[in-house]
């Protein structure tokens, strides 16, 4: 087993997700599946080639430097739980 | 004990583009919470970034002025964490393969040159600013987010640990703000948050070659405030250890009204950004031709500007340096010396009366009332005798009041040169009757004799005589 309880509860924590007690080892055995899965790939040599940034052989996709008007702030607000001066309402940041 | 402090930086430097990094919202500063938004900055699902090019044209050129080597490949990475001025919880920005890498600057303190090393330099995007409801961020109940400024294009520069005291951190950040000035890649108005730094900071005993733990300072937005939160922080690493304690790794936030750093704790853990790559674009590959390109549009950096006001207009390397420190105090030297060939007039007023008028004032050069025509026609005016030094002073307090030219302000002040050949006559002759002794010395060669004679006519007529004519009489009279 490469993944504990303890590694699910630290990503569960970093990704902001409540798992409940009763599910922590079906999770576990999950991502350790995932994982033993993945390491098919290292049966196979790489030495000398590079890694891989990104799977289309495609690079420079650039943007002129050109303003251009976006949305309203009416918009940009549409979604937003709360709203307070025109910005987005959030709880206080820092303990 | 006695201790040594090793100070690195982290500088962020927004870019001067009119776009944002990956979007074409505006760039510009202020605007109501919210209106320079759209779909990508505001982290909208299925929205796709699209790289500014102008991003990547101002960090080639920011590493290239900063003698940093520039990479060919780049690609961006997620740096995940969850934050409100994050719309999409992580930030785009560049993890493992940096544009740049290996510079330096050269910095200058007590006269002694030191070389502070630049470990790299990648682009990444700024995040969206927090409005606080109460006076400081932890006596806060809530905030406002405006989204901006997510998605401006920065510049992270990050240097060696090379630095020992409060004082070479600043000439750092100095040097490097006149760089990004001259290259024109960023605006570095600190108080805007356009420049921003933090400080890593740790002590450890003198002669120890293994540094200690450090303590990370935000909110640095003022040269001042750097200096002050090293100083701060050093002598509390250094009270923290005499006391048995040990220095915890930490971020802490610099008080300016208390004039000291207090430790940050957000509600977030341990720091761990899984970095990975950024799916939503491709590869910039920069080529050797793009790089020649940059290079050879580089404008005048510092270091060659001050050589240059050394060898074409005679500076001494003090002068040459403060003038030189900021592109805006350069240009206006430049400018003003096209108007009079005393350069060493113009420093020297620059270095003087100016500058103390731009600190009591708290203003830069920008905003100057007087123009650099102005100022080097009145370098003229002293040179030529017409302003004493007295007067010349006087006349440079109306022209900060009133804008007006020297020569209008000699006018009105009755200042005006005396040019009645008759009135002018009379001195002469009066003043070669009072110094027999000069005549005789100016007929045997001591042409010093001469500049003694003028000045007394000058002193006679209270600067007002026009001194070419005084020359020819004098001469004319000594035959």
């Amino acid at each position: 087993m490469k993944v504990t309880t303890k590694d699910v509860e630290y990503i569960a924590q970093l990704s902001r997700l409540t798992i409940p007690e009763s599910e922590m080892e079906k999770f576990t055995e999950q991502f350790n599946q995932i994982l033993n899965y993945a390491d098919i790939l290292n049966e196979l040599d790489t030495k000398g080639i590079e890694p891989t940034a990104h799977v289309l052989p495609l690079s420079n996709v650039l943007r002129e430097d050109v303003a251009v008007e976006g949305v309203s702030q009416e918009v940009a607000l549409m979604n937003a739980p709360a709203v307070h001066d025109g910005g987005f309402k959030v709880p206080r940041v820092i303990e | 004990m006695k201790y040594a402090t090793v100070i690195g930086l982290e500088v962020h430097s927004e870019l001067k583009t009119k776009s944002k990094a990956f979007c074409s919202c505006s760039t510009e500063f202020g605007g109501e919470p919210n209106t320079h938004v759209c779909p990508v900055c505001l982290g909208m699902p299925g929205a796709l970034p699209v790289l500014n090019k102008q991003v990547v044209e101002f960090a080639i050129r920011a590493g290239l002025a900063l003698d940093c080597e520039i990479k060919k490949f780049n690609k961006f990475d997620r740096k995940n964490y969850f934050y409100p001025d994050l719309s999409k919880n992580y930030q785009i920005s560049q993890f493992d393969k940096p544009i740049c890498e290996h510079g330096h600057i050269d910095i200058e303190v007590d006269g002694q040159t030191k070389r502070v090393g630049i470990t790299r330099i990648h682009m990444e995007e700024d995040a969206g600013k927090l409005v606080h409801s109460g006076a400081t961020i932890k006596t806060s109940e809530s905030s406002a987010v405006d989204y901006n400024r997510a998605g401006v294009p920065l510049i992270e520069i990050v240097s060696e640990p090379d630095m020992r005291s409060a004082a070479e951190a600043r000439a750092y950040m100095e040097k490097l703000k006149a760089i990004l000035e001259y290259t024109d890649v960023s605006d570095c108005k600190m108080q805007e948050g356009s420049l921003r730094c933090d400080a890593n900071i740790s002590v450890m005993p003198e002669g120890a070659t293994e540094f200690g733990t450090r303590a990370e300072i935000k909110n640095l937005n003022s040269f001042r405030a750097l200096e002050r939160a090293i100083e701060y922080e050093i002598q509390r690493q250094i009270q923290l250890v005499e006391d048995g304690g040990t220095v915890v790794q930490e971020t802490r936030t610099w008080d300016d009204g208390k004039g000291m750093t207090l430790s940050m704790r957000s509600k977030e853990e341990a720091h761990d950004y899984r970095y990975f790559p950024e799916p939503d674009l491709v590869p910039v590959v920069i080529d050797d031709a793009w790089i020649a390109r940059v290079k050879s549009e580089l404008p005048e950096l510092p270091a060659a500007r001050k050589a240059r006001l050394m060898q074409e207009k005679g500076l001494v390397d003090y002068d040459a340096e403060n003038i030189v420190s900021t592109k805006a105090m350069a240009e206006y030297f430049d400018e003003a010396a096209k108007h009079t060939e005393d350069s060493k007039g113009i420093a020297n007023w620059l270095l003087g009366d100016v500058s103390a008028y731009l600190n009591s004032e708290n203003i830069t050069i920008e905003k100057f009332p007087i123009t650099p025509a102005n100022l080097g026609e009145m370098v003229n005016l002293i040179n030529k005798g017409v302003l004493s030094s007295k007067l010349a002073k006087k006349v440079f307090a109306e022209m900060l009041k009133t804008g007006k030219t020297p020569q209008a302000l000699v006018k009105e002040l009755g200042l005006e040169q005396i040019s009645d050949e008759g009135a002018i006559v009379k001195i002469v002759e009066e003043t070669l009757a009072e110094n027999p002794q000069s005549i005789a010395d100016y007929k045997a060669g001591k042409d010093r004799a001469l500049g003694f004679l003028v000045g007394q006519i000058m002193k006679k007529s209270r600067g007002k005589a026009n001194p070419e004519m005084v020359n020819n009489l004098l001469k004319e009279r000594m035959q």
